[in-house]
């Protein structure tokens, strides 16, 4: 590695923009820059491209391009999801009776903060515990469904361990109670951190009937976000306005980071699994590199490597505070980053290392590495040489 | 995030380790969000009629870069000091002396200041 080079390990933070992706979307800036609405020309020219990304994520969704709607972020799909489908419901509930929602301790703050909210509203709302290795329990789901059960929100990959949940056997289960049930129980799951590796057939495969993606997670641009919404499903606006997205969210469409996000997604080659084992062999080595390198320093998070995306790996060592860490292999070039109260604003650890069993210390001493398409063997060594000492360094200080 | 100072002591600080018999050690930290810091204090022996120095002083931290920054910077002002002059250093002179932190981490100056007091403490204690 040159002296200086910078070694991007935070691809589940962000992803830069592909440079193909960057591509198909420069020419919705200032050549093509009509309101999709308009009928004139430029305005066709404008829907054109959004009509395209539609059908270029119903594609890689097996979907109906009717059944997709463009956010402003992953944030705003999981509020407008959980939000949507709770507010068309309510109207048509009678008056005192109950809603439930089942998700779990280990959501993106996208839900869990959702959830929090609505708990202020008398919506009754069930937190699913993990295991140790970070995995909701389909036996604890089942138990915790009741008559008034509406939606079970759990998402797809766990963007702090990577950690898989089993979302194809939850929309079997839940299939087979709908069944039996007066009510349907609808089914939501953020894919954000699933969108690069795993089967994403909404209607085949998952059985799921409302679907989050992001941009910036698969080298498309930021503040794009994706809702798929299962025909027949009950939602309601939360952003009234014009009649845009099928009258389901107002404003006029990001038609540059629109056509950014299909053509990122249709990049997406799930069958193509060349990238994938790559990506695992080096995850594996890196795994291996830190448990053998490092003394005392653990894998948080699934141990069988099938049970994890593979992009992500999250490990903690005694001694060493998280924050710190990551200024220090920032300081080396290196960016990556952690679960440790230090860089919480209210102080506290990770809410998933935590869920997961982990001591306050340990999490406090956590540190996320994430692989992306552009990470090389050489990064993942000269990550490892950078570590040892880093974590070396900050252990003397500590005196721990 | 950070300036340049507080980088500095947080790559280069100059007291960090154990002080070998230490006249006073003083604790501070937040086992919730787990910080932990340890002051080792030697103190002079001067005649009845002179005031106690705070001769040498080392830190034990785990924590973010400002706590040990700030570790390095309190062991830095309070060398030399006498005991009650090293009791005044505020949470406030460690922060000014870095160039003040960051809102967010001025829990981590305070965390200093205490486990100063907490040593100085329990020495006056011990030597009555
Ligand atoms: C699992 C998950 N959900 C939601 C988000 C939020 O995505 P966005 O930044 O598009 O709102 C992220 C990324 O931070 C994520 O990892
Ligand atoms: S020591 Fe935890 S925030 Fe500074």
């Amino acid at each position: 590695m040159k002296q200086g080079a910078k070694i991007y390990l935070d691809y589940a933070a962000t992803t830069p923009i592909d440079k193909k992706v960057l591509k198909a979307m420069a020419p919705y800036f200032s050549e093509k820059y009509g309101n999709p609405t308009s009928i004139h020309s430029w305005g066709q020219e404008a829907q054109t491209a959004i009509d395209k990304a539609r059908e270029q994520v119903a594609k890689f969704l097996n979907c109906k391009s009717s059944e997709i709607v463009f956010t402003g972020s992953a944030s705003e799909s999981d509020n407008f999801a959980i939000r949507g489908l709770l507010k068309a419901l309510k109207r048509c509930k009678r008056a005192g009776e109950k809603i439930h929602i089942i998700t779990s301790q280990i959501e993106h703050k996208a839900v869990l903060e959702t959830c929090y909210d609505l708990e202020k509203e008398n919506v009754k709302i069930t937190y699913l515990p993990v295991g140790n290795d970070g995995i909701i329990n389909l036996d604890d789901l089942k138990a915790e469904i009741i008559p008034e059960t509406d939606l079970v929100s759990i998402m797809y990959v766990n963007n702090e361990t990577g950690a898989i949940q089993p979302i194809q056997k939850i929309g079997r289960l839940l299939e087979e109670i709908n069944k039996n049930k007066e009510h349907r129980i609808f089914f939501h799951t953020d894919a954000v951190q699933a969108a690069n590796w795993l089967n994403c057939d909404v209607v085949e495969k998952l059985g799921v009937d409302l679907f989050t993606l992001s941009g910036h997670k698969i080298y498309g641009p930021k503040g794009i976000g994706v809702l798929y919404i299962r025909q027949g499903t009950p939602i309601s606006s939360m952003i009234t306005g014009g009649d845009q997205e099928w009258g389901l969210r107002a404003g006029t469409g990001n038609v540059a980071a629109i056509a950014g996000l299909g053509f990122a997604l249709e990049q997406i080659k799930i069958q193509d699994t060349r990238y994938k084992i790559q990506t695992e062999k080096l995850r594996d080595k890196l795994v291996k590199g830190v448990l053998t390198k490092v003394s005392e320093s653990q894998l948080n998070g699934p141990e069988k490597p099938k049970e994890r995306a593979p992009h992500i790996a999250n490990f903690s060592f005694r001694g060493v505070e998280g924050e710190s860490l990551v200024i220090s292999l920032d300081q080396e070039g290196i960016g990556a980053s952690t679960g440790s109260a230090c860089t919480s604003r209210a102080l506290l650890p990770s809410h998933v290392l935590m869920a997961m069993g982990l001591s306050e210390l340990q999490a406090h001493s956590s540190l996320r590495v994430s692989l992306g398409k552009y990470t090389t063997t050489r990064e993942i060594d000269y990550f490892l040489k950078v570590l040892w000492t880093v974590v070396e360094r900050l252990r003397k200080i500590s005196g721990r | 995030m950070y300036n340049k100072k507080i980088i500095q002591h947080f790559t280069n600080p100059k007291f960090f380790g154990k002080i070998k018999n230490p006249d006073a050690v003083g604790n501070a930290g937040n086992p919730r969000c787990g910080d932990l810091l340890t002051l080792y204090l030697k103190v002079d022996n001067p005649p009845a009629n002179k005031t106690k120095k705070i001769t040498d002083i080392r830190f034990q931290t785990l924590g973010c870069a400002s706590a040990i920054a700030a570790s390095d910077m309190i062991c830095e002002l309070a060398k030399g000091k006498t005991l009650d002059k090293a009791l005044k250093i505020s949470f406030k002179d460690v922060s000014k002396s870095l160039g003040v932190l960051p809102p967010l981490k001025i829990h981590c100056a305070q965390l200093v200041t205490e486990a100063l007091r907490d040593a100085i403490g329990k020495y006056k204690k011990l030597s009555g």
